[in-house]
């Protein structure tokens, strides 16, 4: 080709790229004032939408607006609000519960919810054959436990009972003074067991889905997006405000914020780790942080070698500086654990015992020399484990540095692959192992019961009977002033035993467009889109 | 013509395959952690009946006796992770993504890579051999994920012309397939101006010029076809590179390929979803080699197969 051609092909090419870019630039602007549309980043391919198989936080963001709950939340604080249920009665001993449903509550297929669709449910949950993850969840509710590992074999014992289409009877093993926000849940959702019986495991398939809530799932491609769009038959459809919803699964963060910032999203999942500190400083109202209900911390394996000593165990937790590792490392505005559950959890606020900077650090020495290591002198060597990710990495580092700082003792640091790290932890197969605990629901029971002797989450091999007791007896008392009391005491037992080293409480750090009204952060982190729209007026 | 030798070359794909299949069936085994460990803790009886679901609870070589009898159905499958998907479902929504995504990356190197290369040849030690040949050094070094970024930065966030990522419009391909074509296009440019150089000094190009014929014609005729050979025997690496190497670039650019379910099965321990895709790329790899060996013998009338 000769010289001049080249110029001409060059020409040709660069039009075609503005003709494309205005075209582009035009299909975002107009369909966005047609009709509300939302783009959410949603972090991992769902592994399903069957509410019965899946165990992860993306499931849960769209389980959520396809499936409406006996029992929702409010938005801001997450108290219990009428969902499928219009109201309901609780029995003074605290174990009967009874629904009245809604009659104009539909599936998505035009049918209409009916108790018994609960009951189908919790049946499937606890069904041995369905192997869910959460069967446990149904444990609540009468001869849950039994059923599900095959002690009764009859479903119907299940203290689950349509009365009629519009009454649901519920009975409890104990008292369980959650339970209505367990509800919310999506073990406890409702299903349409027709459509599973018809199809097994495709039934989540966008042409078999059948949900009940505001949303329908209309399209479902893999790694690429996920999309949903009003429920025509949603008893409260007029009230929905946003027409389309697509979820995208973008595991590079790097990549979900340039797509915020081109506005090719509306809300992120997450920010990168080293764009924290731009964006906090950023005023436009983007930046959201808000508490999260988890905390970040290591695993002490009691088992093994010189850890099976308390005192080393405590010298270890009151030797690192807890806000600086917020302030420098995590970096996310994060507040330093002074206790192992996340202060406010369902409104119970655990004493601060763990000091949350280097107050700590001349007590820790005097303990490391009782037992027997003076200045760190012949302190075996032992190692932090992490998954492997640059953050965890950094913060171990830390650790280990501080403990050489303020301790005089080496430690090592290993990363596993994410199973082989769980694998590691599951056989007790470590020292220190970093790890973190998102609360499934908003009371202190879902972190305290952790570390019972016989919980398959415990991994440290701590078991201490008196700590057991505490648990168990705060799980049946119904008075809550009672039931806080021994939350005390099983923190106080455990904070003294110490088979974990807390660091920082959670905190969601992500991005929204300032357009986007009604999501309200809360300490879960659950937004229905129902209550959420687009302001137009806003650029 | 070589036809036994071409057919020969086929003949071996059969027992490297059964290799292949073998290996990778018992090392995905052997590593630690199953399918279906979990932070939280999944109890005893509820793992034993998630195994037999699958099939985890026969002995090994029975697995691996199943698997022989789907694989000749062309059944690779349930996936372990979505269970409402098989993996024969995965791979026909994933792979036109990747071949496409493949296939325009290609086109950029050759395209980029031979005009620059072209060029440099033709006017060698000038501005027209230095820049290119610089920026090709800038290709070869920096690894896709510092080229993506960069050219998301500056063409997406800065300049707002394309998107950052997703792969709906047409526009959503230009800057993956450019960032993933850079690199070949950086050795292809070397190889090209390498080639066309020794081809020019050749008896047969003098005489050629001496006919009359204008340069132009006395290159695309008659020194390219010579000169591109280094260039076609590049390409059966290159596209096994392209088509390896796009796991990076899909995973920058949210692109729904195979290169992100391959990342992704092996993390989450997903056994069908793993052999699948080794087994599908085993394959593009194979062919693409095999491709290169007979173009090559069309365009080098010295080469004969025997």
């Amino acid at each position: 080709m000769t010289r001049k051609s080249y110029f001409l092909v060059g020409i040709f090419a660069l039009a075609l790229v503005f003709a494309g870019v205005s075209l582009f630039n035009s299909n975002n602007v107009s369909a966005a004032a047609t009709k509300q549309v939302i783009r959410i980043g949603n972090g991992v391919e769902p592994k399903d939408l069957d509410c019965h198989k899946v165990t992860g936080v993306p499931e849960d963001v769209l389980l959520r607006q396809l499936f409406e709950p006996l029992v929702a939340r409010a938005a801001k604080d997450l108290h219990p609000i009428p969902g499928v249920a219009e109201k309901w009665t609780i029995s003074k001993d605290g174990k009967e519960y009874t629904f009245k449903l809604r009659a104009n509550a539909k599936w998505s297929n035009g049918e209409p919810v009916v108790a018994q669709d609960f009951v189908d449910g919790w049946r499937r949950l606890l069904d041995p054959k369905t192997a869910s993850e959460y069967a446990y969840y149904g444990y609540y509710l009468k001869n849950g436990e039994a059923i599900n590992t095959g002690k009764i074999k009859d479903p119907s014992q299940l203290g689950a009972k349509a009365i009629n289409a519009t009454t649901l009877q519920v009975t409890l093993e104990h008292p369980t003074p959650y339970f209505l926000a367990l509800l919310d849940h999506y073990t406890y959702y409702p299903i349409y067991l027709k459509t599973i019986q018809k199809n097994g495991d495709r039934w989540t398939r966008p042409e078999n889905f059948v949900g009940n809530g505001a949303y329908k799932l209309q399209t479902w491609e893999i790694n690429k997006v996920i999309t949903m769009i009003k429920s025509p038959t949603y008893w409260d459809a007029a009230n929905v405000k946003i027409d389309e919803a697509s979820f995208y699964p973008i595991d590079n963060l790097d990549t979900e914020e340039k797509m915020f910032r081109t506005k090719q999203l509306d809300v992120t999942r997450e920010i990168p780790p080293e764009k924290l500190p731009s964006w906090q400083k950023d005023k436009s109202g983007v930046f959201i942080s808000a508490d999260y209900l988890g905390v970040y911390y290591f695993r002490l394996n009691v088992t093994k070698g010189v850890l099976k000593d308390k005192r080393v165990r405590r010298a270890l937790n009151l030797a690192i500086d807890r806000s600086r590792i917020v302030k420098f490392v995590a970096r996310g505005n994060q507040e330093p654990a002074q206790a192992y559950t996340p202060p406010g959890t369902g409104g119970y606020q655990p004493a601060k015992v763990l000091p949350s900077d280097g107050s700590g650090f001349a007590e820790a020495k005097k303990l490391l020399a009782e037992a027997g290591y003076p200045g760190g002198k012949n302190f075996p060597l032992i190692e932090i484990l992490y998954n492997t990710q640059e953050i965890h990495k950094k913060l171990a580092e830390a650790v280990q540095a501080m403990w050489k700082e303020n301790l005089g003792i080496n430690v090592g640091i290993v990363n596993q692959e994410w199973k082989v790290y769980l694998n590691s932890m599951k056989t007790l197969n470590y020292d220190v192992a970093r790890s973190g605990w998102i609360g499934d629901f908003n009371d202190p029971d879902t972190f305290l019961v952790n570390f019972t002797s016989t919980n398959g989450n415990n991994q440290t091999g701590y078991a201490n009977p008196v700590y057991d007791k505490f648990v168990f007896d705060s799980q049946k008392e119904q008075d809550q002033k009672k039931r806080f009391a021994l939350f005390a005491k099983a923190e106080a037992q455990l904070l003294e035993d110490l088979p974990v080293v807390p660091i920082y409480i959670w905190r969601r750090n992500y991005l929204k467009a300032k357009n986007v009204q009604g999501w309200e952060p809360n300490i879960q982190d659950l937004h229905s889109l129902k209550d959420v729209w687009i302001d137009a007026s806003i650029k | 013509m070589g036809l036994r030798y071409l057919l020969g070359r086929l003949a071996v794909m059969i027992p490297v395959f059964i290799v292949v299949v073998t290996v990778v069936f018992f090392m995905i085994r052997f590593a630690p952690g199953g399918p279906f460990d979990s932070e939280k803790q999944v109890p005893p009886d509820i793992l034993k009946n998630l195994n037999a679901k699958y099939h985890l609870d026969e002995p090994l070589v029975q697995q691996y006796l199943r698997y022989w009898g789907d694989l000749s159905r062309f059944d690779l499958g349930p996936s372990f992770k979505y269970a409402n998907r098989t993996v024969n479902e995965i791979i026909a929504e994933s792979l036109p993504v990747s071949a496409e995504l493949g296939l325009i990356s290609l086109v950029w190197a050759l395209l980029i890579g031979v005009t620059a290369g072209g060029l440099a040849a033709l006017k060698p030690n000038s501005m027209f051999d230095y820049i290119p040949m610089s920026f090709s050094i800038l290709g070869i070094c920096l690894p896709t994920f510092v080229i993506g970024p960069l050219f998301v930065l500056v063409f997406a966030v800065w300049a707002g012309w394309l998107p950052v990522g997703g792969w709906n419009t047409w526009q959503d391909r230009i800057l993956p397939s450019l960032t993933l074509g850079f690199a070949y296009a950086a050795y292809i440019s070397r190889l090209t101006r390498g080639g066309l150089m020794e081809i020019r000094s050749q008896d047969f190009i003098r005489t050629a010029r001496a006919k009359g014929l204008s340069e132009g014609r006395v290159i695309v005729k008659h020194a390219l076809r010579g000169g591109l050979l280094p260039v076609v025997s590049y390409l059966g690496p290159a596209m096994a590179g392209i088509i390896s190497g796009a796991l990076v670039t899909e995973q920058i650019f949210n692109i729904p390929g195979l290169g992100r379910f391959f990342i992704q099965s092996a993390v989450n321990r997903d056994y069908t979803v793993v052999m699948g895709t080794s087994l599908l790329y085993f394959s593009l790899i194979f062919v693409a080699n095999f491709l290169v060996d007979i173009v090559y013998v069309f365009l080098d009338p010295r080469v004969r197969y025997e």
